[in-house]
This record gives C-alpha cells, structure tokens and sequence, in this order.
C-alpha cells in the first residue's frame, strides 16, 4: 500500500514535467505511425519469404517490442539530469521505498509505451493486421513487460554511469545486437545457421517469438510460453538491478 | 577508532574514521561542521543522512541507528545538500508537495505547511516558479523548504551558502538562525567558510583529513589559541627593543614577539586584561605609539595552531572535492562518524 502510494507520487511528477514538454507527447504519437506507415510497405514484399500470410500480423508485434525496447532504453536520461540537480538524492533522503522511486518512474515509460501500442494497433488493424484479441493482450503485456525491463536497466545504468557521454555509446553498442539478433524486424529464419545459433542466446529474440506467437493466436506454440519466461525473468532482474542503484547511489 | 570501507569510483579504499570522539549535540543547538575541501565533511554527513552506507562501525542519529533503522532516521531529518533538491524544469510548488507526501503526509497538509513555509522563508509568490528563472538564494531557500516540509527536529545543511553573493548568503544565515530560534531545530551544518562557521554556530567541530581536531564553542577555541594579536605602531623605531621588551613580559607562551617595520606584534592571552597594564607601562617609559590595535584570534588561527596548515592552504592542496561527478576516481575521503550518548531526546546526534 505504502509502495503503490510512494511509486504514484514519483510517477505523477514525472508525468507531470513530461506532459509540459510538448515534443515528448508529439514524437511519442508520431512513432507508431512513421514506423508503421514507412516500414510497412517496404517490408510487405518480403513477407512470402518468412513464410507468414499476412504481413502486418508479422510486422506489428516486431514494431512493438522494437518500440517498447527503444524508447526504454533511452529514459535514463532524463534520470541523469535529475540526479545532477540533486532530485534523487533529496528523494533518497525520504523513507520512500527504494523500488518505488523507481517503479514510479517506469509507470511513465509503461503508460508511454501503452498508448503507443495502442496506436500501433489501431493502425495495424486499419492496414489488414489479423490477430486474436487474447494474443493482442498478451502481446502487449509481454511487451509491457520487456518495455518495462530495459526502462530498469536504463535507469541503473543511468545512475551508474551518471554522464550522457558514457551512456549513449554503451546504450548504441547494447542496441546493435538486440536489433540484429532479436530478430525484431527481419525474422532469424532467414539468416545463416549461426547468426540463428547466436539469436538463441539473446533473450530479447524469445520474447519477440512470444509476441509474434500471441498476436498470431499460437498459443500452444512454446514461443508463448518461453516468451513469458524470459519477459518475466528479465523484468525482475531489471527491477532488482534498478533498485539496488537507487539504493547504493554514491555521488 | 572506526573504519569504514568506501567505494570511490571504480576504486574500493579503506578510509579511516574519527579516532574516539564523543559529538553530543543538544537540541536546539546549530553546530558547524568546519573543514577543508576534502576534510570528509561531505561524506560524513551523507552517512549520518543514510545516503552513504558505512560498510563497518555505527553511527546512532535521533536516536536510531543509521544503518539498522535507516527508515526512522530519515524521518527524523532535513536535508539539504550542496547540489539542491528541486529540478530547475518543475513548478516549485509542485515539488514542495511532492517530496512531503513522499514522507507519507497528506496531500492538503503539505500544501499548507508549504505555503507557509513560503511566506517563512522570503518566497511568496514563488510557488508556481520554476526554480531555473530563481536567482541563487531563492533556489537556496527552496531547498531549504523542502528540507523542512515534514517538520524534522534536525537538518543537516551542506556548505548552504557556496556559490550564493554576499546579500543572500546574509539572508540565509538569518533563515538558519531562524530555524534554531523561532522553530527550534536542531541544525548541524557543514562550511568551509570561517565566517560562515563564527556567525551562525553555537559549536564549532573542526574536521581534518577525517579527524575531528577540536569541537567547542568559537569564543572558546579562539581563546585556546595562544591569544589575542596586540600590534603596536612606534612612533620612533629606536624605541623597538623597549617595546619588545614590554609586550614579551606578557607573552605566555614560546610564541614570542615579532617584529616588521614600525610594528611589534604578540600573541597576549586575554588582552582584553592586561593591555590597560601594557598602555600605562609604555606611557611612563614614554614610548609614543601611532597606533594600538587588538585582533580576536580567527578561527583560520585556531585551524593554523591545531593542524600546522591555514585552512587556505588546506584547500589548495590537492584534496578530492566530494561529490565529483559521474565517477571519477577521487582521492581517499576520509570518513568520520561521531559517537556518543545523546544528550536531547528528539534532535540528538551522537
């Protein structure tokens, strides 16, 4: 109770000073569509090679964890600007719970990342997209989940780096394989055998099976399930991880 | 003696802490924390406040350990750090209430105590402000305010005044004085600032390379110094050795009489007493004087008597400026931590 009161107030505020800044809220709604509306006829062609019927049910779960992975990664930044003018120290000297200051903090980039999907949808549905409305749920959930996991990350990255300069090269040199290997965009199927073989060791390339797998209604496939495994998992050890930087913070 | 491990950048350092001493603060008493750059300070009082976690000894505030009730200790203090609270691109209003309710109070009981704590502090009309088109002491003094939202008993401020011009420092320091005699806070308040530490503290504890070197009133660690400085001004230079003479009668200890030019100057315990003898004795032996002047020791000469170094010399040596940023590896910081028996039951440190 105490926690969910502590991690509300920390997210009030952030959305608070999100919402005054106008090009958060405009670029926010704008990616879904520009992501969609430009990917989507270039890669329309491509979809008989990944051997999928419709091609906006293949693309729109890629798109989303794309989206949801991205834009987590970068919301620490916004955390090292607040540590440099003291926020989280001040906050630190609260009794709030140290996850919640946290938690309160990814309700900004989980709502961000919901209205997005929501879009995203929409639209997919708009261009042909067929999908179950269970695995659309699900979907989004793990989606949710994952977003909320490299929010976490970033965020303790932010706090252990606490420079833009050391965070943007390491969060680029992070975001490259994730790309590649998550097949998030092109399918590893399509790969050679051992780009394929090195996919199966990034996490992130399960829970977007999971997330294909859900909106294409494929739930006895174990894409679902390892995709909840390893969303589950990857969002505890983020959090875990994000907390105990708020909690050890050493300036 | 207590040692406490403590991570500075990517380097794991043992710094050693104060050597046995007992810090009692009474409550309602604003002590100053004195001490160069580096001193430990800072890191000090980030372990008193629980943002530091000593990984070895103990540290009791308010009468809660600060490491086992971490959570008591917090709410019992104010804190205002050297780097501020409030972010420059929120309503300060906004983050007044904010940071209470993260003390678990009531939204409304916030809002009110903050508005007066606006009017208290020389803010009115602020409350919509953001705090980047503040100037220097009004930011300050929001600090401040968010410090004291949830009514503590004792507030720890760190070099409050640095970086703020002559007239805001002036007017913080009547704000901290406030806060002992109209609210009765406790405050310990760390400075680098000689003047800084003589005008506002009842206590002085004087901090060096993690050691605490004196803690007393500044009346009296002035008075322990060897004294006073009489300097005479001669009229005829012939006359010096006369002079001389008389001052060092007066002279207790092995400091001795020093002389420059037309100047003979001593350091005389208590000058206040015995210039009348020295003023009368100088008269009949008709040695004309141009000038008399009598110096209270500063507490730059009580630094210089107790570690051997001015404290500007402390300074410039190289010493780590706590609290650099992102990571850099700075030197060593000396920690310290008092110990003790609290002697005020609510704003009590030891």
């Amino acid at each position: 109770m105490r926690f969910f009161r502590d991690s509300v107030i920390v997210f009030r505020r952030q959305l608070r000073m999100n919402l005054r800044n106008p090009a958060w809220v405009i670029i926010g709604m704008l990616q879904p569509v520009l992501y969609l509306l430009l990917f989507g006829p270039l890669l329309e062609p491509l979809i008989d090679q990944f051997g999928a019927q419709n091609a906006y049910t293949f693309f729109v779960p890629g798109m989303l964890v794309q989206l949801g992975v991205f834009g987590a990664f970068f919301a620490g930044f916004s955390l090292i600007g607040e540590w440099r003018e003291g926020v989280i120290e001040a906050e630190r000297v609260t009794p709030a719970s140290r996850t919640a200051l946290l938690v309160g903090r990814l309700y900004r980039d989980l709502l961000q990342l919901l209205v997005q999907a929501g879009i995203l949808i929409g639209l997919g549905y708009l261009l042909g997209m067929e999908a179950s409305g269970v695995g659309l749920l699900l979907g989004v959930a793990l989606t949710l989940l994952l977003g909320g996991a490299c929010a976490a990350a970033s965020n303790a990255l932010a706090l252990t780096t606490k420079s833009e300069d050391v965070m943007a090269p390491v969060i680029n040199m992070v975001m490259m394989p994730v790309l590649l290997l998550s097949g998030i965009l092109l399918p590893m199927t399509i790969g050679p055998a051992w780009l394929e073989r090195a996919s199966d060791f990034m996490p992130i390339r399960h829970v977007v099976d999971g997330v294909r797998a859900s909106f294409a209604g494929d739930f006895a496939s174990s894409g679902v399930t390892w995709g909840v495994v390893w969303s589950l998992v990857l969002f505890t050890l983020a959090v875990w991880w994000g907390t105990s930087t708020f909690r050890r913070e050493n300036a | 003696m207590q040692t406490f491990h403590s991570r500075q950048g990517r380097t794991r350092t043992e710094v050693r802490a104060v050597d046995g001493v007992d810090l009692d603060v009474a409550e309602g008493e604003v002590v100053g924390f004195l001490g160069p750059n580096g001193a430990g300070k800072t890191t000090t009082l980030r372990m008193l406040t629980t943002l530091l976690r000593p990984t070895a000894g103990s540290a009791t505030v308010a009468g809660y350990d600060v490491v086992t009730r971490s959570e008591d200790v917090r709410r019992s203090i104010g804190y205002v750090s050297q780097t501020g609270a409030a972010f420059s691109g929120a309503r300060a209003g906004d983050e007044v209430v904010d940071h209470g309710m993260l003390y678990g109070l009531p939204r409304r009981a916030v809002e009110e105590r903050g508005k007066e704590l606006f009017e208290r502090m020389d803010l009115s009309g602020l409350w919509t402000r953001m705090p980047r088109s503040m100037s220097g002491g009004q930011k300050r003094r929001l600090d401040v305010v968010m410090g004291l939202i949830h009514e503590p008993r004792l507030m720890f401020l760190d070099e409050p005044t640095t970086g703020l011009d002559p007239q805001a420092r002036a007017n913080l320091w009547d704000h901290i004085r406030d806060l002992r005699d109209r609210l009765g806070v406790t405050v310990l308040l760390t400075t680098h600032y000689l003047d800084e530490a003589d005008a506002l503290s009842d206590r002085i504890v004087i901090i060096d390379h993690g050691r605490i070197v004196a803690s007393d009133t500044a009346d009296h660690l002035k008075d322990r110094v060897a004294g006073d400085l009489v300097d005479l001004e001669l009229v005829d230079r012939s006359r010096i050795p006369d002079a001389v003479q008389a001052l060092d009668r007066l002279v207790t200890d092995r400091s001795g009489v020093d002389v420059t030019d037309h100047h003979v100057r001593a350091r005389v315990p208590q000058a206040g007493r015995s210039i009348q003898g020295l003023i009368r004795h100088l008269d009949t032996a008709g040695i004309e004087l141009r000038t008399i002047e009598v110096h209270r020791p500063t507490l730059d000469d009580v630094f210089l008597s107790l570690t051997g170094r001015s404290l500007r010399d402390a300074e410039t040596a190289p010493a780590g400026t706590p609290g650099s940023p992102d990571g850099v590896p700075a030197p060593p910081v000396p920690a310290g931590t008092p110990t003790g028996t609290p002697t005020a039951t609510e704003g009590a440190l030891r």
